[in-house]
């Protein structure tokens, strides 16, 4: 009797497995379609672009070609490293120091400043777009390289992260280094950092995708040619090759190639950052 | 010996001991060094975030025409919001998209965090699918799915013309663009949702569900008593987050698909503000409705804190 009920348990619990697996790739299959559907049309043919066929009948890449020879598309992507690339550099170490300070050094008012920082993540960036603009026309910074870095390295996302991980650090590494006469700086440098590794390397992940993909603030900031980024040159190609979805499909996909290739190569550490991230 | 940067900042009063001490040296070495630490971000989250959210009230009751000509109108600004029938379009078009987004996105990605937290053939797979869309930024999304939703030609119309159904004006018609926006959305941020999701999921200690399965409990009694009560926290944060993310995000989104239309029908707030600003220079108009949704956020935020009773755990626990 018993081993019978079992069977049939057994055999249920095989057939909901079998289901969930379903449902599973299902949901996977959706998700990931429209990518596909973007990067095959990328490689069709203006007549083709539109057939429905996931698999291009006349593959081409004269669509890439066209990209990237009748747009400064090499100059998008370049600026868009560029800025991603500083932004993130900065952005980690400004962050890591304000965040060792905050959790390793004793000082006055340090829970007020820390309060004071952590409120400054209720304020999105979109809502002060407007000020933000004033300030950076005030002091300068419209229409340069430092107008689209300078703004988007500060945020307490980061700074809160760090904080909370330094916060879980052993203290007897640095208290033995403080004690041999290591100064702040030493011990932040040789000890602190090389430590904070893991949690750098998915911070460092997280940031270059956002600022990859940053649309509205480099639209707002600059309006010259030579500072396009490639999520810019994208959206104005688009109004600009209205209907030719080979060359727009292309333009999208080579947008895309690179932060596609970042996933795949760091998936664990952008994995990591968002778990962190939602952090109590 | 010390290092560098402690010996730099010493200060005069303290005459350097060889060896650092226990001691005002000490101590006022360590305030300067938090100061120094500081600083880049102290200096950078003043000016970029600080002073900006002070400026945007400030700029609120100001007329503000052309470059540097600012007028005092007092609550002129607010006058002219409380009486312009677009903003209060643009309000209702956020509360639509807010109260259907929101609900829609967390039972998506509750539901993708507990499928993909089950130990199945692929499950890697299945995981590292659900989060790609998420990589890609929006104005990619919004160019992909101008193409996918496309009357004529798109792969969505296309699909349904298969199976014998006809195919919709998607980004044609007001309310079927702004469940376009939605959709796209759902599918963007579900991934990121879900890892969240999947996180707390895995702190929940897995006796609990031993013991429930001892009790003969089913899986929605397990769900209900166990998993949701646990998961109180990690539902509190994504709903905060998607909240304020559906509220003040989405312009790229809205830039490429739809450009606000039609007929206004996806013209969120946030969306309208920066049209009154970056495309007729009425900076101090739109910065009133700015201030007026924060306002709105930091209220609905007081309920969200109020229902999850701020991701705490019930008393009784």
């Amino acid at each position: 009797m018993a081993s019978e009920a079992n069977a049939v348990g057994g055999r249920r619990r095989l057939s909901g497995r079998v289901g969930l697996t379903a449902l599973a790739a299902c949901a996977a299959v959706v998700s990931v379609l429209p990518v596909l559907w973007m990067v095959s049309a990328a490689f069709k043919s203006r007549s083709t672009v539109t057939d429905g066929n996931l698999i291009p009948t006349e593959f081409t890449v004269q669509n890439f070609v066209y990209v990237f020879t009748e747009v400064p598309f090499v100059r998008y992507l370049w600026n868009s490293f560029f800025i991603s690339a500083v932004i993130t550099i900065a952005a980690l170490l400004f962050h890591s120091m304000a965040a060792y300070a905050l959790a390793r050094l004793r000082f006055p008012g340090r829970e007020k400043i820390f309060m004071a920082i952590f409120s400054t993540l209720l304020v999105t960036a979109p809502v002060v777009l407007i000020p933000l603009f004033i300030v950076a026309r005030e002091l300068g910074l419209l229409d340069s390289y430092a107008g689209l870095i300078v703004p988007a390295v500060f945020n307490a996302f980061g700074i809160f992260l760090l904080r909370q991980f330094y916060l879980g650090l052993p203290k007897e590494l640095e208290e033995a280094a403080v004690l041999d006469g290591c100064g702040h700086w030493r011990v932040y440098w040789n000890i602190v950092l090389p430590m904070s590794r893991p949690i750098l390397s998915a911070l460092a992940v997280f940031f270059f995708l956002a600022n990859w993909n940053a649309f509205v603030w480099p639209q707002v900031v600059t309006s010259d040619q030579s500072l396009t980024v490639v999520q810019l040159g994208i959206a104005s190609f688009q109004t600009q090759y209205l209907s030719n979805w080979n060359y727009i499909l292309a333009a999208a996909t080579v947008a895309a190639l690179p932060m596609l290739a970042l996933f795949f190569t760091f998936q664990r550490q952008i994995v990591e950052s968002i778990k962190t991230s939602g952090m109590k | 010996m010390s290092s560098v940067a402690a010996q730099d900042h010493r200060t005069p009063a303290a005459p350097a001991p060889a060896r650092p001490r226990r001691g005002p040296g000490r101590k006022q070495r360590e305030w300067i060094a938090a100061g120094l630490f500081l600083a880049p971000d102290a200096i950078g989250l003043t000016l970029f975030v600080g002073v900006p959210m002070v400026l945007s009230i400030f700029l609120s009751f100001f007329q503000v025409s052309g470059f540097g000509s600012y007028e005092w109108i007092g609550l002129g600004n607010y006058e002219r919001m409380i009486a312009d029938p677009l903003f209060w379009d643009s309000m209702k078009v956020t509360g639509l998209y807010v109260v259907i987004l929101v609900p829609v996105l967390f039972c998506v990605s509750l539901g993708l965090g507990l499928l993909v937290k089950q130990k199945l053939p692929g499950m890697g797979a299945y995981r590292t699918a659900l989060f790609l869309p998420y990589v890609i930024s929006l104005v990619v999304v919004g160019v992909l799915w101008k193409f996918l939703l496309d009357e004529q030609v798109g792969a969505v119309n296309r699909a349904m013309r298969a199976i014998g159904l006809e195919g919709e004006s998607w980004l044609g018609d007001p309310t079927l663009a702004l469940g376009c926006v939605i959709a796209v959305m759902v599918w963007v941020m579900m991934g990121y949702y879900m890892i969240i999701f999947l996180a707390g999921l895995q702190e929940i200690p897995k006796e609990y569900y031993e013991a429930a399965r001892i009790d003969g409990a089913g899986p929605w009694t397990t769900f209900r008593t166990i998993t949701w009560p646990l998961l109180r926290p990690t539902s509190f944060f994504v709903l905060l987050m998607s909240t304020v993310a559906a509220i003040t995000g989405g312009l790229d989104l809205i830039f490429v698909l739809t450009n606000g239309g039609p007929a206004n029908g996806t013209s969120l707030a946030i969306f309208y503000i920066y049209q009154q600003a970056f495309g007729f220079g009425e900076y101090g108009y739109a910065s009133a409705m700015g201030s007026f949704l924060v306002l709105i956020m930091v209220v609905v935020s007081a309920v969200i804190f109020k229902l999850t009773r701020g991701g705490r755990f019930d008393d009784g626990e």
